[in-house]
């Protein structure tokens, strides 16, 4: 089973129902889009997360009701560095999707989802605690895993694995 | 929605509340959980669970590693179900991959997942009931759980921490007499079963410390991210494994249970009937065992035999390269969940195309279930706070990684 090539054109992707839901509610909130071993991925515009994340749920097109899981990929040294990423699940009609979010290494916010999904708390704390990205609008952003006092954010690739002696 | 999200338990909001700290030592707290409680009498005002305990840094070890050195690192994750995080950190690597893997090592994937559903979900049952206070159950959980814990020992040669399967199959050929070992166990295993239900189930005092106790709606438990029993507790019915099949689930005929209620005795009869549904997988699985290879035919990603190594130069090659090098995997990522005991258990793998992962991270179906514990308790009693703790069935490795 040989590997096919991602599609990275939005304009071959628009018949997804997310992306075309997106594409026709704002183009301009959609940054790119990419699909890869059968799994969808969209490029958000960071101040149009937390709309666009509305409107998957609520549409019944669509339907995203669950939020799996968000989590942050650092890929330091290029910029913008950090890509955040959440994965919804349709569990009506059994699909996911990956939303992502760039963010540059000068300014690491972006908009909490927790009015839409109160379930985005911890993972969103954990995100924070790992990456040092801050929500704006969450109601608790506290360390979740590491220690109150700890210095730095582990998981970002500048922080070595043995950590500061 | 604002309902669901609480606030902090710092200090005693009114005059007349007090704040009480349990854990992170607290049996009943099964590891290192720490709930800090707002309490006027009895009657639980605000809770705030705090955990990072046991926060081993696992997803950043992980980046250190090649990809086949962090099977074992998974293991130790939720360690009541080592083959679950096993098989969903390989499917996600071989989705990368592209591999094929051949079909007996995807029904004896199966097979041992289920076993693990089985053990987890006996240890579960066990300290559930133990934390409530029938202590005979844990003493008859145990005995068929020693039996499960020494197949695996048969198996892989570990009881607990199996690591087991591997990037494009699995380890080893089981050993002789190992499916006669497991359909005996399948044969007898339902009436352990209705032994445990004939203590719990009609039993009045179990009904009275767990119906009606800890109701959590169905909106409230999908607005918070729950999964697993603790989603279908409340009456959603969603079982990764019959809707999103993966690792050939798809052969499989079983029933998801689901209860209504949405109270500590529903999600402990979807547990308890979940027992049975996996026993009767199993059962399936020794049926219709396919024969043929149990590792994929991919020389330069899976270690090829011992045999193979003493008589072909390649075969030395290939293990010497992989040993020493690892092998590249192709740029891209994948999002790989499965159903663990727990709930969604999801694997999310970038590669940036070297023998390392760029990044592994852990979707921990705990992390989310404990979020429900606030929407659970408040308004509810402070022994009733053991109750939901132990039917959410928490492992904290998990979630503190």
């Amino acid at each position: 089973m040989p590997l096919a090539p991602p599609i990275i054109e939005v304009e071959q992707l628009k018949e997804h129902p997310a992306l075309a839901r997106l594409l026709a509610w704002n183009a301009g909130a959609v940054v790119g889009a990419k699909f890869d071993r059968d799994e969808m991925s969209i490029y958000v515009d960071r101040g149009y997360l937390r709309e666009a994340s509305s409107l998957l749920r609520d549409d019944p097109g669509c339907a995203f009701n669950f939020l799996s899981d968000i989590t942050c990929v650092d890929w330091y040294p290029a910029e913008p560095r950090f890509e955040v990423v959440y994965h919804l699940l349709s569990i009506v009609k059994k699909e996911r999707v990956r939303l992502k979010v760039k963010l540059e290494s000068a300014s690491t916010v972006v908009e909490s989802l927790t009015p839409i999904w109160p379930g985005a708390n911890y993972f969103e704390r954990e995100v924070f605690d790992l990456f040092g990205i801050r929500f704006t609008g969450h109601p608790y952003l506290r360390r979740l895993l590491m220690p109150e006092d700890w210095e730095g954010h582990p998981l970002r690739k500048d922080y070595p694995v043995e950590g500061y002696r | 929605m604002s309902h669901l999200t609480p606030t902090p338990v710092l200090e005693p909001a009114q005059d007349r509340t007090m704040i009480l700290n349990m854990g992170p030592q607290h049996p009943s707290t099964h590891g290192v959980l720490r709930v800090l409680l707002e309490i006027d009498g009895e009657t639980v005002v605000r809770i705030m669970p705090d955990i990072g305990f046991l926060h081993t840094g696992i997803e950043k070890t992980c980046e250190a590693k090649f990809y086949q050195q962090v099977v074992p690192l998974t293991d130790r994750i939720d360690y009541l179900c080592p083959m679950t995080n096993n098989l969903c950190y390989v499917l996600a690597v071989e989705k990368l991959l592209g591999l094929e893997i051949p079909p007996k090592a995807q029904w004896m994937r199966v097979l041992m997942n289920e076993l693990t559903r089985i053990n987890s979900h006996l240890v579960w049952l066990g300290t559930h009931a133990l934390d409530i206070g029938a202590m005979t159950v844990f003493l008859y959980c145990f005995r068929e759980r020693e039996e499960v814990l020494k197949m695996f020992e048969a198996i892989s040669g570990q009881r607990m921490m199996t690591s087991y399967f591997r990037i494009g199959g699995i380890s080893l050929e089981p050993p002789l007499g190992f499916f006669d070992r497991v359909r005996e166990f399948a044969g007898y295993f339902p009436s352990r079963v209705d032994e445990y239900e004939n203590l719990l189930t009609g039993n009045p005092i179990w009904g009275m410390r767990t119906k009606g106790v800890a109701r959590m709606t169905a909106e409230d438990a999908l607005a918070l991210g729950a999964s697993g029993p603790t989603l279908r507790g409340s009456g959603v019915d969603f079982d990764l494994r019959r809707d999103m099949p993966y690792s050939g689930y798809e052969n499989f005929k079983f029933k998801v249970p689901v209860s209504q209620d949405g109270d500590v005795f529903s999600r402990y009869m979807c547990r308890v009937r979940e027992l049975r549904e996996s026993n009767e997988i199993i059962r399936q699985a020794l049926e219709g065992m396919p024969e043929g290879p149990i590792k994929a035919d991919a020389p330069g990603v899976v270690l090829p035999d011992r045999e193979k190594m003493k008589t072909q130069m390649e075969a030395l090659i290939y293990h010497f390269k992989i040993i020493t090098e690892g092998f590249a995997v192709p740029a891209g990522e994948v999002y790989q969940a499965v159903e663990s005991p727990r709930g969604e258990m999801g694997y999310y793998v970038v590669s940036d195309g070297t023998a390392k992962p760029y990044r592994v991270h852990i979707r921990a179906a705990c992390l989310a279930n404990l979020q429900t514990l606030p929407t659970m308790c408040v308004n509810g009693l402070i022994a009733d706070v053991v109750a939901a703790i132990g039917s959410i069935d928490i492992v904290l490795g998990e979630i503190d990684r």
